[in-house]
């Protein structure tokens, strides 16, 4: 199921603005990877690139590979609408579909898929539901609106909502920054599980969030306003966090500056 | 793990006094003061206008309708100048309803269609012309519509009525003898001609109001571009949609001067939508207004209190439509 990402010299724009430059990284299957560095510096921008979510923006283009396994992304006859269905996403607000109940909104990348069964779609509901810590919480309610939830719950539910396709890749850009410390811990204690099955990678403007949940830590950053984000490190979450082999890496987990 | 250190502690909001709670009310300062009465004064006058006009329609229907020597729902006939005099609405509010009807069902998705097509399918630079060319529709006076209905959509109908009374004349409903197409079905497709602007643009202001984040919810999860629409656009915009049709059908419901000029009125109710004959609350009105009597007046003011009590029937169903699923709204988000 997870598969390794294998990114070599990826280049993205928007329009002619270039906003991050030649990155090249691998992050291993069953594995969370964290990208870490200041506001602007091209993170969750290279985060969506992995999923094709970049070109959505108008705009919106990349140069360079992104091999999922050892299929490029953005090889030629690729749809981008597949690539989605293999990446999956958690974003930075909770998204639930304020239209659908809770029950609906597990289920409405399945129902994109195919048919399942009725039996079928509520099995892997509620296995999605355990999957994100959600299911003793919701299970008397799945019918009512998923935006009924608090927000930690919400954020839950879209994590459900996301692994329920069974992807090979979760990304998920900041998934905590809306939320309490609680729900921040429950997240985080989810990040821990769901590695055993998927591969994750995760943009994060907390170091501790980072140093806690992370196998491997990436720092970008750039060198003035307005040019293009690079990455600077890749390395150990432990050594990052310890004994970094670039400067700049130690001055901002340092609070130095950033 | 130390939770506290996750936390980007925001400032404690202080709990309202009595004097904040005031102000939030907003009648402290002087401009406070004056805007609240303004707003509140249009808010009464409204309700004093809506019942002045009930009130004024009610009085004289009842003058009238006390005099009918018919049934006034039920009859088939609109004689006000003979005595006793008898008159009725059946005729005129299965037209107005029917026509109604026709012009929702042709207008509705068109409308809809259009509106998704400019907010999530059209060229950057191709939409703000095409906004202003749907603008520019809404801005033709009726009586216009009403020519050209009479003299360019009428006689082109031929073809159209032709076409469904060889399929579909078996069915009575489009069953056509060969007459001017100056019937509802005509009348319904001008009228949805009329509605159509309306009902697009405030579908469009909805649909451009999803937020990113629900399109881009259903694009992570592996959504085309119509799976999108599917699952984040219209749900969101749903009610929306239906307030716009409201307008609409509104606007449809009332219409006057295109009936007027493409309807040749009789007082029979037709099986085929494709018979000429039939008529509107709208239309009756302004056909007989001018030439009648008092008491005439008053006759076709009771038939305007029931295009009326229509309205607001069907005003509050919709009301009704969108507030039963009001915890599923789009407005949760």
């Amino acid at each position: 199921m997870a598969k390794r990402i294998d990114v070599s010299g990826l280049t993205a724009y928007y329009g002619s603005h270039k906003a991050i430059e030649d990155i090249s990284m691998t992050v291993e299957p069953r594995s969370v990877t964290a990208f870490i560095g200041p506001s602007g510096c091209g993170k969750s921008t290279f985060l969506r690139t992995l999923n094709r979510m970049h070109e959505v923006t108008s705009g919106g283009r990349v140069e360079g590979k992104v091999l999922l396994d050892d299929e490029d992304l953005y090889g030629s006859g690729i749809d981008p609408v597949s690539v989605r269905r293999e990446v999956g996403m958690v974003f930075q607000r909770p998204n639930p579909f304020p239209t659908m109940s809770i029950f609906d909104n597990v289920a409405a990348g399945l129902r994109l898929n195919g048919n399942y069964k009725k039996n079928e779609l509520s099995d892997i509901v509620e296995k999605s539901l355990k999957g994100a810590n959600l299911w003793n919480e919701v299970k008397d309610r799945l019918n009512k609106p998923g935006s009924g939830l608090s927000g930690g719950q919400q954020q839950r539910l879209c994590i459900a909502r996301a692994i329920a396709v069974e992807p090979n890749v979760l990304l998920m850009d900041e998934p905590c920054s809306a939320l309490d410390p609680i729900s921040t811990l429950a997240i985080e204690d989810l990040i821990g599980e769901l590695k055993e099955r998927f591969t994750i990678v995760i943009v994060t403007h907390n170091m501790q969030q980072a140093a806690r949940v992370s196998d491997r830590t990436a720092f970008f950053n750039l060198s003035a306003v307005g040019q293009p984000g690079k990455l600077i490190e890749i390395d150990d979450t432990e050594r990052i966090f310890s004994n970094p082999s670039v400067q700049a890496t130690e001055d901002y987990i340092s609070g130095r500056f950033g | 793990m130390d939770t506290t250190q996750i936390a980007d502690a925001p400032p404690p909001t202080q709990p309202p006094t009595a004097e904040r709670k005031r102000a939030a009310r907003g009648a402290t300062r002087p401009g406070d003061r004056i805007f609240l009465g303004l707003s509140r004064g249009s808010g009464i006058l409204l309700l004093v206008i809506m019942a002045a006009i009930a009130g004024f329609l009610t009085y004289r229907a009842v003058l009238a309708i006390s005099k009918d020597d018919g049934n006034f729902l039920t009859t088939f006939e609109w004689n006000t100048g003979v005595n006793p005099p008898v008159f009725g609405i059946a005729v005129l509010a299965y037209g107005t309803i029917v026509s109604s009807i026709i012009a929702m069902l042709i207008a509705v998705p068109v409308s809809v269609a259009i509106a998704l097509f400019l907010t999530h399918y059209a060229p950057r630079r191709l939409r703000g012309p095409i906004a202003y060319v749907i603008d520019l529709l809404a801005a033709v006076p009726s009586i216009v519509y009403g020519l050209w209905g009479a003299l360019v959509l009428v006689p082109h109908m031929n073809g159209l009525f032709g076409w469904l009374n060889d399929y579909l004349g078996w069915t009575g409903v489009f069953a056509w003898q060969g007459g001017a197409a100056r019937s509802m079905l005509t009348v319904g497709i001008l009228l949805a001609i009329m509605i159509l602007p309306i009902i697009t643009n405030v579908s469009r202001e909805v649909f451009r109001q999803v937020p990113q984040t629900h399109e881009e919810a259903a694009l992570a999860l592996g959504a085309t571009r119509w799976e999108v629409i599917r699952m984040a656009v219209i749900p969101f915009g749903r009610s929306g949609v239906i307030s716009a049709s409201m307008l609409g059908l509104g606007r449809a419901l009332g219409e006057t001067m295109a009936v007027a000029t493409v309807l040749s009125p009789d007082f029979l109710i037709h099986t085929s939508l494709l018979d000429p004959g039939g008529g509107t609350f709208a239309q009756n009105i302004a056909s007989k207004f001018s030439e009648a009597t008092e008491f005439g007046r008053d006759a076709l003011i009771a038939s305007g209190l029931v295009l009326f009590v229509i309205t607001l029937l069907v005003n509050g169903a919709a009301r009704a439509i969108i507030a039963r699923r009001k915890e599923y709204s789009g407005a949760n988000a």
